[in-house]
């Protein structure tokens, strides 16, 4: 099997040769009129163009109601109206099926070693991977891909998970715990695993990443419901204000004795300028590309409605560890109590640390090094016994001969001290507290010499803040969005760390129970949530939550309980995901504001010419200028088509996003698209008029 | 614009401003059920009827409950108001011996009152007995726009409940509506209207002898004239308050018994904006943010402002087809030089222009229709400003109760392309808005629209329609198009030069008048079932405020768009086209 380059992590350019010639195919194959009543909007066009068509058919034996040449213009414009907006959505899918495709290569029937009786062990028989169904057993060895989604019941192996990841270091995957779930198409790199197959062919979870890319499965989102039913409604009121202008025409005909009614090719013409084709026609290749973007960001959203639901998210909540500080916390000062010399602490909580392999043991040993200068030492050598930290005892230390260091939390410290004649002093205990209060975790340190015990000093822990995170929520705060910080630490650290990471509200002493009542609570006041999760007791409140982002290193659990999976397992990217959402309802808002607002220019384009040689004096209201009626129609008719294919790209790129109060929001798309839209086919209608005059067209 | 027309606009709109606040708070808490200074009056009355109607002042009715209801009790009025008409000759209080309405008229007029249209395809005083006026017109005025009040209060209870059912109940809301605000309001003003000269009496039409005698039709001279009077002020009151509209004389308020001075006229410019304007401040008690009402009511007054501009400037500015003529339209205000100027025709002397247009103004942006001139003698594009307004869809503070709550859609609608605009599932005073209130949004605009463009097609295509209009040309056109536009959005004035009174018309309008009303109401019930249905979302930064300037301008141009990109073509070939022919 060749390894794919996933092309997930690289971002295709807007008009990729090989997707740009198939989207030319696809928009004419979606000319049928099966594919085109999904969109009433654009089946109006349909009709149109198939109108005016057949009155060029009948003009052609000489008994049309205008001339041949000016009918055929106006029906072949209304058709490549149609083909542009086809070649929208062509291309916005060819991109997804680009990426489809990538994963698909990674989906090839492989064998499987299926294990008979479905008992672990090594009796195996060799079948493939589509004969396997849900609770087969399978042993996949190093150098097999593993045949379908599963969840490791024995065995520990590296796996490599960058057909579905991108992310080509090995990743560890072992029985129980949280990282027992792998993925079909990925590779087991060394050892060995029994797994136990949890989806059946056609359903795992590269089934579903390829059918959300492709868009074969994409259901309209409920906010793309209502704004269909709005442009429904429009086309149906354009409809009626067109239909009817040809009474109307022809009772101004008898009225003013001159002039004929308006034909229907004119009446078709006006009709498709005026119903909103531009947001019709682009409609669904913006949703298209809104969950390519999503795919782009390495997330795949099980659902459209995940992707919109995230746009409205008012609170997030935030998992403290991994999101908002670095993983580990760090040893940043020792404070010795009165009468101790700090080298005298510092070479106690160094030996203390020597053999500890945590994070925050071997940060202690870089402080002493680094602020008391104390190099490393081999313990062998110094015949120290290592006493390693126990659920009962929750300290950790040495053995030196009679000499005992211990260092561990406050109160097993000081159950440890008192308990072999000791003292606690009552400055290390306010020490301690106050080491809580800024947010820091205090470890204290003591050493006991011929039986009795004696408190050396505290050691700083400290939780590191991400770079850049205070910022983003400021920018998060600015959108409306609430941020809420998830953690198991106790309220005053809990207190101090969300202080300085500027969140909005945090969660101490956090359990799985607890952050359920919480999403529920915040939804009860009517607020969306949105969180992340990768561990099975993640699992009901991801289901809970209304935009629930599982890491794909998570467990399946988690997976199948979220509506989003982030392939790179981070969760900053909850951030990356609310600006997609926002930016998908944006475009639609705006380029629907546009559409309309371009239907005042079209009006000045048509009425004058329509009616003017009825009513002589409305030529006056051909304010552009436009050379005659014929080609003022016949511009705005190829205004409207052109200015599809010129907004292809803002559709698939989405509208410039800025995370700003909803009040600038609006004034600047007001300004760009409401604005905008009023006056730019005033000039794109003349150039055009200008250049048909010029090429002698019109 | 002279000193004096400036005066009497800021006049009516500073007294409307002013009274409009203590006014919406009183009536919000009339239909919050609180308690009000009027309790010790008329809450014996109110339990009485109550107790009369087996009715449980508790009542919960869901938004279907409470449609139906509406629909039943305007079926009833439909026929207690045909069966008055059909046996009028029989009944007392008819001084005059009018005879049985004709079917046609019957059920059109019926029609025209039970939807708060007051469309009149007759003329009243030579049609309708004392009875028949008092009995069946009046009390239809006062329930008519009693049913516009109620549906309001239904959608603010939908806005303002969470996860809930119940609209509050139909048969409450309108007996409270009627007896604490429509019925006192009514009599003090009626009783302002007799002190001014508006006539009230249940005697037969007294008859004058001419000073000066004149030819009749038949060649004989005429030396006596029946002067026409009745009960003329205690519906005039309800018709103004509650933007009825329908007249007890067939030249409505430009008669002097119906509109005597200057004054009156003002006075009644005010009635007809009074309720409406304050049922904004109403609304925003009733969904607990007062800013969400002085939105909607600045939104409306901008509306207001721009329309009164326009129409006074183009009846001020004359006749352009007179120009080059040895007329004068400039006006002149100097001491010994006074010349109104601009296009009188049509006006009372006693209002001018600026009464006129003030009147005209009020009377077609709420869904009022009383008229004190005659707008088909407007200049095209005077004509074109009443026209608009009609077919905006009467929200410019709009019918009682209607006017608002068709602003309200109009307010979700742009609600809904701002929320959009700014990345978020749209909402309204925290409700979400999605595909069902959308699809009703849209049924509330499209239905209006559809009527008075299918309307007037079939009004300039039918040989037998045609011969209604008194004028060829564009200005046919626009009689027509006026016709439907003050029947489907229930306005009830006409250009006058129209014969209305044909089963053409009779008929159509009869129909555009149904769906005018219902083809509204109905779907704002349901907007207000599905509202209350929903969670309310607290306002946060990330929030479109639906109560800032930006958002008032927003509604404005959502409100102008529409009815601009709906109705341009058609008023290019009348009134526009018109206009643009004098011009020359």
């Amino acid at each position: 099997m060749t390894h794919p380059t996933p092309s997930t992590t690289q971002p295709l350019s807007l008009f990729h040769g090989p997707i740009l010639r198939r989207a030319l195919v696809e928009a004419g194959r979606k000319l049928n009129p099966l594919h085109q009543l999904r969109n009433p909007v654009m089946f109006t066009v349909w009709i149109g163009s198939a109108l005016t068509t057949l009155l060029w058919i009948q003009a052609l034996g000489g008994h049309g109601e205008a001339r041949p040449g000016f009918i055929l213009a106006i029906a072949l414009w209304l058709w490549f109206t149609l083909l542009f907006a086809n070649f929208a959505e062509a291309m916005a899918e060819g991109r997804g099926k680009a990426q489809a495709d990538s994963l698909r290569r990674s989906r090839q029937d492989v064998g499987a070693k299926r294990l008979k009786d479905k008992v672990p062990g090594r009796d195996w028989e060799a079948v493939g991977a589509a004969a396997l169904r849900v609770g087969d057993l399978v042993l996949v060895e190093a150098g097999d891909t593993i045949p379908g989604d599963g969840e490791v019941v024995e065995g520990v192996a590296s796996v490599n998970e960058a057909a579905i990841t991108g992310e080509s270091a090995p990743v560890i995957r072992e029985s129980g715990g949280d990282r027992s779930a792998v993925t079909g198409g990925t590779q087991v790199l060394s050892d060995w695993i029994v797994v136990r197959i949890t989806s059946n062919p056609g359903e795992t979870f590269l089934d579903r990443m390829i059918a959300m890319v492709e868009g074969a499965k994409r259901q309209k989102t409920p906010n793309e419901i209502a704004l269909d039913i709005l442009l429904a409604a429009l086309t149906i009121i354009f409809l009626l204000a067109t239909a009817t202008l040809l009474p109307y025409s022809i009772y101004s005909v008898r009225a003013a004795g001159q002039g004929s009614p308006v034909t229907i090719t004119v009446l078709v013409a006006l009709l498709v300028c005026l119903i909103p084709t531009t947001i019709g026609g682009l409609l669904s290749a913006i949703g298209i590309a809104g969950m390519d973007r999503m795919v782009q960001a390495n997330v795949i959203a099980t659902s459209g409605r995940a992707v919109e639901a995230a746009g409205d998210v008012d609170v997030l909540l935030l998992d403290k560890t991994g999101t908002i500080t670095l993983g580990n916390r760090e040893a940043v000062a020792l404070l010795p109590v009165a009468g101790v010399d700090p080298d005298r602490l510092a070479d106690a909580a160094q030996l203390a640390s020597l053999a500890d392999e945590t994070p925050e043991g071997r940060s202690v040993v870089v402080l002493a090094k680094e602020r008391y200068g104390l190099r490393e030492r081999d313990l062998r050598t110094l015949g120290a016994r290592f006493v390693p930290f126990s659920a009962q005892t929750r300290m950790s230390g040495v053995d030196l001969g009679g000499r005992e260091i211990r260092k561990g939390a406050v109160d097993a410290i000081e159950a440890y001290v008192t308990g072999r004649g000791g003292h606690f002093p009552e400055a290390l205990r306010s020490e301690v507290d106050a080491i809580s209060r800024a947010g820091g975790t205090p470890l204290v340190v003591a050493e006991s010499q011929g039986g009795t015990a004696r408190a050396l000093g505290a050691i700083q822990l400290k939780d590191i803040v991400k770079g850049g995170i205070k910022e983003r929520f400021a920018e998060l705060r600015q959108m409306g969005i609430k941020t809420v910080m998830i953690t198991g630490d106790n309220p005053l650290t809990a207190a101090a760390i969300a202080a300085e990471a500027g969140v909005d509200d945090f969660l101490a002493q956090a359990t799985p129970e607890a952050k359920l009542k919480l999403i529920r609570e915040y939804q009860a006041g009517g607020r969306l949530v949105a969180m992340t999760g990768d561990g099975t007791n993640d699992a009901p409140a991801l289901a809970q939550a209304d935009v629930a982002v599982a890491m794909n290193s998570g467990t399946q659990a988690a997976k199948e309980a979220g509506n989003m999976v982030d392939l790179d397992s981070n969760p900053t990217k909850l951030i990356e995901i609310v600006r997609i959402g926002k930016q998908l309802l944006m475009t639609r808002g705006s380029l629907t504001t546009f559409s309309i607002a371009n239907d005042v220019a079209k009006y000045f384009a048509i009425i004058p010419a329509a009616f003017v040689m009825t009513y002589p004096q409305l030529g006056i209201l051909n304010v552009m200028g436009l050379h005659s009626p014929e080609s003022a129609i016949l511009s705005a008719v190829i205004f409207n088509a052109l200015i599809i294919v010129c907004l292809i790209p803002l559709a698939l790129r989405g509208v410039a996003y800025q995370p700003l109060g909803a009040s600038t929001v609006l004034r600047r798309n007001l300004a760009l698209y409401g604005l905008g839209g009023l006056l730019v086919p005033f000039l794109g209608i003349k150039l055009i008029d200008l250049i048909l005059v010029a090429t002698r067209l019109a | 614009m002279t000193f004096n027309s400036l005066l009497q606009f800021a006049a009516v709109l500073g007294v409307l401003l002013l009274l409009a606040r203590p006014l919406g708070e009183y009536m919000g808490r009339v239909l919050e059920r609180e308690a009000v200074f009027l309790d010790p009056l008329v809450k014996p009355l109110e339990r009485g009827l109550y107790r009369l109607a087996g009715i449980e002042a508790e009542d919960r009715m869901d938004w279907k409950g409470y449609a139906l209801a509406v629909l039943v009790f305007s079926g009833v009025g439909l026929v207690a108001l045909l069966a008055l008409f059909r046996t009028q000759h029989l009944l007392p209080f008819n001084p005059q011996r009018q005879p049985p309405l004709p079917w046609g008229v019957a059920l059109n007029t019926a029609l025209s009152f039970v939807t708060n249209t007051n469309w009149q395809a007759y003329a009243g005083e030579s049609t309708m007995s004392h009875l028949t006026q008092m009995l069946g017109l009046t009390v239809q005025n006062f329930l008519s726009a009693a049913k516009g009040i109620a549906v309001l209060a239904a959608l603010a209870r939908g806005l303002r409940r969470r996860k809930a059912t119940n609209l509050g109940s139909f048969w409450v809301d309108l007996t409270r509506i009627t007896l604490y605000i429509l019925l006192p309001l009514s009599m003090l003003f009626a009783v302002v209207l007799i002190a001014l000269g508006v006539v009230q009496t249940l005697g037969p039409n007294p008859v004058a002898t001419l000073l000066s005698p004149i030819q009749g039709v038949d060649g004989k001279p005429v030396l006596h004239q029946v002067l026409a009077v009745g009960p003329v002020a205690s519906q005039e009151a309800i018709k103004i308050l509650g933007t009825n509209g329908g007249g007890f004389f067939n030249s409505n308020s430009a008669h002097p018994f119906e509109n005597p001075s200057a004054l009156s006229s003002l006075l009644q410019v005010l009635g007809i904006l009074l309720i409406p304007a304050s049922l904004c401040f109403s609304f925003g008690r009733m969904v607990r943010d007062r800013r969400q009402g002085l939105a909607l009511l600045s939104a409306m007054t901008l509306l207001f402002l721009m329309a009164l501009g326009a129409l006074h400037w183009a009846e001020q500015r004359g006749n352009p087809a007179l120009r080059g003529l040895p007329v004068t339209q400039v006006l002149a205000d100097q001491p010994g030089a006074e010349h109104p100027g601009g296009n009188l025709e049509g006006k009372e002397s006693r209002f001018g222009i600026t009464g006129t247009t003030l009147y005209a103004t009020a009377t077609t942006g709420t869904s009022c229709g009383a008229v004190n001139g005659m707008h088909d003698s407007f200049t095209p594009l005077g004509g074109l400003v009443t026209l608009l307004l009609m077919q905006l869809g009467e929200v410019v503070f709009g019918g009682v109760g209607s006017g608002l709550y068709t602003m309200l859609v109009f307010a979700i609608l742009a609600v809904f392309m701002a929320g959009l605009m700014v990345g978020r599932t749209p909402e309204y005073l925290g409700k979400k808005i999605e595909a069902f209130e959308t699809k009703m949004a849209s049924l509330v605009i499209l239905i209006p629209a559809a009527s008075v463009l299918v309307g007037t097609a079939l009004a300039v295509l039918l040989p037998a329609a045609l011969a209604s209009l008194s004028n060829p040309g564009a200005h046919g056109f626009s009689e027509a198009l006026y016709a439907f536009s003050s029947a489907s959005n229930n306005n009830g004035s006409a250009f006058a030069g129209l014969g209305a009174n044909t089963p053409f018309y009779n008929s159509a309008t009869g129909i555009a008048m149904l769906l005018g009303r219902f083809g509204t109401l109905l779907p704002v019930l349901a907007i207000a079932g599905s509202l209350a249905s929903k969670k309310r979302t607290p306002p946060g930064p990330g929030t479109l405020p639906t109560h800032g300037p930006l958002f008032v301008v927003m509604l404005v141009a959502v409100v102008l768009l529409v009815g601009a990109l709906t109705f341009l073509p058609a008023l290019a070939l009348g009134p526009i086209a018109e206009h643009l022919a004098l011009r020359g």
